[in-house]
């Protein structure tokens, strides 16, 4: 399921990544942070919402390391930020997508207002379908679902595919098999 | 059709950058389509959605009910009515009430259909739309003029115009620095917003649901960053059940734009937490606007099965010359039409009616299984209802009711065209008739009309017996595919019977909505083809095929008149088209092809009735490849030909085009001979290349078999 995943999602300009450990992600992230500058300026912070990834992390001394990365997802951080992290917590292989319960708004924040999207996942978070992801969910208890496949994209300007309109124009997906869905 | 819409078609025609953008995207999106739904079976898909669609429609009231309890049980407040009025008071209510002055919007065609941006402005509110395509439109002044891609008919030199003038700043048109553009724009925006508006691609009754899909990420921004959201509903967007969204957005980005599915897809439950910790103001208007009545219409309600994915306009051959602003108000294109019809008026959609050819193209694709050209002919046959024929039609039908007259002033017409036939065709016409002969030569009528020919011929006394139904072309103008017919029925050990009674199918009176006279053709050609019992009825026309095998019997059902329809319904049980009947002749063994034959290269056309309403396009292709005949598959070969029966007579400025499209598909196969089943599009395809004098052959399928069988 993952190469499904893979193929599908990378046929839609995402990236797709895919590590064992906790740490080889982290290592990975905190690359990629530092070679897209992020910084203690406006306009260069990185967001990182809440998630299970982040328990056992000591968020001060990662935030040390990388500055201008910051835990704090508000209106006036995510706008200003140049990368936002987040954890989805389904990948549905047959169309290479994410998905997730967004209620709390920093998960939406966090992957709807910066420039890069890094989407961490658990690798048993894979589903086949979009029929076996509505077995997981339930509108009931999930005020907002949100399913990302891609980064943003437009062809409204003479049919010609652009990305990244209002959304992420580079959307980097992260998958952690240590990481329990 | 006036002055003011006839200049509107002529000044579309001649807009090379809207012909050439349309024309582009509906070649590449017929290939895109079909990649995206590999692996999947359409039409076991479609049903799916026409059934819970459907089923929906029939139950209107009752999920609206469902939905407004389960979204209130959530938090949300929903609110309905039938009014577009009250859906306008109401929004302005709620930004009254929440002292909004700043209004961020993403898609909604609900929204377009009552002109709700105008109304709030007039109020003082500021209104910005996001969707890009939609805030060009809107800096431009204009509606959408597709559905999905609202400014599909603009370059990027007009864009980077519209986007210099709006922010003081010279901008050059390369597009993803004017999407950049837009994207800074539009951000202050959503961050200053108090209000967001946003349509709804589902609404779900059983859990009170609604489902967002984009593909620039705007619509996430609109229901995340105001405090207050309000979705307007139109109720034909409400399935039952949760699981009934995954049909539709397994259907909705494939056929909208040939994706598997859009970047992004939201379901919103009742108010999530705004970012400054306050719970959502979220409103819901569950629109009606005669979506009910539409409802209790049976021959109107399928349309309430539209997803809104706009593939019939990517496959009209009529929309991809003229755009939407010609082919459409709001709503543009074949459903457009309807839905104009009914949320704005009928008369309103009177010239646009006019424009659909009746291929059947966007039925063939429709997700939601509609069958938009029915209701289309509906509706002209409601136009003429409640207006009359014009006096011209009146008095051409007239004459078409009358066989004796019909014929006697064709046969008058071999003898009065002389001054103008040449060679088996008219090249000019004078005067206003000139228009006619413009663009392709028309056929001469024949010195001796079929039903007379028919008589010379010679056949054997054999038992078993067929019907033969020439119908207009074939009878006055190209008597021999009539010859032809019967010496390969013969072969096949039947013998042919011509009633002489028979007459027009109907099909022009029909296609103008005069249905009382395609009716009295019904009845009269019903006498003619009954009286013998004979085994068969074949016609080598897919459009009289069509009316004798359906549309005599849905003409009866239209006006409720029940009294021929038994033999109606005997009638199309006995009728089969040319290729369909020798294909199983030959698969009998009582028909055999000459062996090791080589006759060269051909292509076929696919005719819109043929391939479309019969569901006929291998058996003419075989039975010419088992001749000896090598096929080469041209460019669209299911696409129209622009003939369209009387169409090409009322909009040949509009049929001339087409045609050129299909002549160069011909001649880029580099092959001498095409092959159809349709003496209509023979007529059309062989006048089109005498004029323009392309050396090919244009022949009717029989006329290339007659010579093969043993």
């Amino acid at each position: 399921m993952f190469d499904k995943f893979k193929s599908r999602a990378e046929a839609v300009s995402a990236e797709v990544h895919r590590f064992s450990t906790k740490d080889e992600a982290l290592m990975f992230i905190i690359d990629v942070l530092k070679k897209e500058g992020v910084s203690d300026s406006p306009r260069a912070y990185a967001v990182w919402a809440d998630c299970p990834f982040l328990k056992g992390i000591d968020r001060a001394m990662l935030a040390g390391k990388v500055p201008g990365l910051t835990f704090e997802v508000t209106r006036e951080t995510a706008a200003m930020s140049h990368v936002g992290i987040s954890q989805m917590d389904w990948a549905i292989a047959n169309t290479g997508t994410l998905a997730q319960d967004s209620t709390p708004f920093e998960q939406r924040l966090a992957s709807s207002l910066s420039f890069i999207h890094i989407a961490l996942v658990a690798t048993d978070g894979l589903l086949a379908d979009m029929p076996s992801l509505l077995t997981k969910i339930n509108p009931k208890e999930s005020s907002y679902i949100a399913m990302i496949t891609g980064p943003s994209r437009t062809a409204d300007i003479e049919r010609v595919l652009t990305i990244g309109v209002h959304g992420p124009q580079r959307l980097i997906i992260v998958f952690v098999d240590e990481l329990k869905g | 059709m006036n002055k003011e819409f006839r200049d509107s078609i002529s000044k579309a025609l001649h807009n090379a950058n809207l012909t050439g953008a349309l024309g582009r995207f509906s070649e590449t999106y017929r290939t895109s389509r079909l990649k995206a739904y590999e692996g999947i079976d359409f039409e076991v898909l479609r049903t799916r959605i026409a059934e819970l669609k459907s089923y929906a429609a029939s139950h209107l009231n009752v999920l609206s009910e469902l939905f407004a309890k389960n979204a209130e049980a959530k938090g949300a407040k929903v609110f309905r009515t039938n009014s577009p009025e009250k859906v306008k008071e109401y929004i302005l209510q709620v930004a009254r009430e929440n002292d909004v002055k700043s209004i961020v919007k993403s898609k909604s065609m609900a929204s377009e259909e009552i002109h709700l941006n105008p109304y709030l402005e007039q109020h003082g509110l500021s209104v910005m739309e996001t969707d890009l395509g939609e805030w060009i439109i809107q800096l431009a002044g204009q509606t959408p003029s597709h559905m999905v891609m609202p400014a599909i008919h603009m370059t990027k030199e007009e864009v980077s115009d519209l986007f210099s003038k709006e922010i003081n700043e010279r901008l050059s048109s390369d597009i993803p620095k004017l999407v950049k553009v837009a994207r800074k724009e539009i951000r202050s925006k959503f961050l200053e917003a108090d209000m967001g508006i946003s349509g709804a691609n589902i609404a779900v009754a059983e859990t009170g649901s609604i489902v967002l899909v984009t593909n620039e990420g705007n619509a996430r921004l609109v229901t995340t960053l105001p405090k207050v959201h309000v979705a307007i509903i139109g109720i034909e967007k409400l399935v039952a059940n949760f699981e009934d969204i995954v049909p539709i957005l397994t259907a909705l980005p494939k056929s909208a734009t040939g994706q598997l599915i859009t970047s992004y897809v939201s379901i919103i439950t009742g108010p999530t937490p705004n970012t400054d910790g306050s719970m959502k103001d979220l409103h819901i208007i569950l629109m009606d606007n005669r979506r009910t009545e539409m409802a209790n219409d049976p021959k109107f309600k399928q349309a309430l099965q539209c997803i809104r994915c706009a593939s019939c306009l990517n496959v009209c051959p009529i929309y991809r010359l003229v755009g939407g602003h010609v082919f459409g108000k709001v709503y543009t294109g074949g459903i457009g039409t309807i839905l104009t019809a009914w949320f704005d008026e009928l008369k309103k959609s009177e010239d646009i009616q006019g424009l659909c050819i009746q291929c059947g193209n966007c039925k063939e694709v429709c997700p939601g299984k509609i069958d938009i050209p029915e209701m289309i002919l509906e509706i002209r046959r409601r136009l003429v209802v409640d207006k009359g024929q014009s006096l011209v039609q009146k008095a051409i039908f007239s004459v078409v009711n009358n066989r004796r007259l019909f014929h006697s002033m064709l046969r008058t017409a071999s003898l009065t065209q002389l001054p103008f036939a040449k060679g088996g065709f008219i090249r000019h016409l004078p005067m206003f008739l000139s228009d006619l002969t413009e663009f392709r030569s028309l056929p001469a009528i024949a010195d001796v009309p079929f039903r007379d020919k028919f008589k010379e011929i010679k056949q054997p006394n054999l038992k078993e017996k067929a019907t033969f139904y020439a119908g207009c072309l074939i009878d006055f103008a190209y008597p021999e595919t009539g010859a032809a017919i019967v010496r390969i029925l013969n072969k096949a050990g039947i013998e042919v019977v011509f009633p002489d009674e028979q007459t027009c199918c109907g099909a022009p009176a029909r296609y103008n909505g005069a249905y009382e006279v395609a009716a009295q053709n019904a009845i009269d050609n019903i006498k003619a083809l009954t009286k013998d019992k004979t085994k068969y009825v074949i016609s080598a026309c897919p459009t009289c095929t069509v009316a004798l095998k359906h549309e005599f019997i849905n003409t009866f059902e239209s006006l409720g008149n029940n009294d021929w329809m038994d033999q109606a319904h005997e009638l199309s049980a006995r009728t089969m088209d040319f290729s369909t009947l020798i294909k199983k002749l030959v698969d009998e063994g009582r028909l055999t092809l000459k062996e090791r034959q080589q006759l060269g290269k051909f292509t076929y056309h696919d005719s819109c009735h043929l391939k479309r309403t019969l569901n006929v396009h291998e058996a003419p292709r075989e039975l010419m490849k088992k001749a000896g005949f090598e096929l080469v598959e041209m460019f669209e070969s299911d696409m129209c030909c622009g003939m369209g029966g009387s169409y090409s007579i009322k909009l040949p400025e509009i049929s001339a085009p087409i045609l050129k499209r299909k002549l160069k598909n011909i001649k880029d196969t580099s092959v001498p001979v095409v092959a159809m089943d349709c003496p209509g599009c023979v007529m059309q395809i062989r006048g089109g290349f005498d004029k323009d004098k392309a050396a090919v052959a244009v022949k009717h399928t029989a006329e290339l078999l007659e010579e093969q069988f043993k």
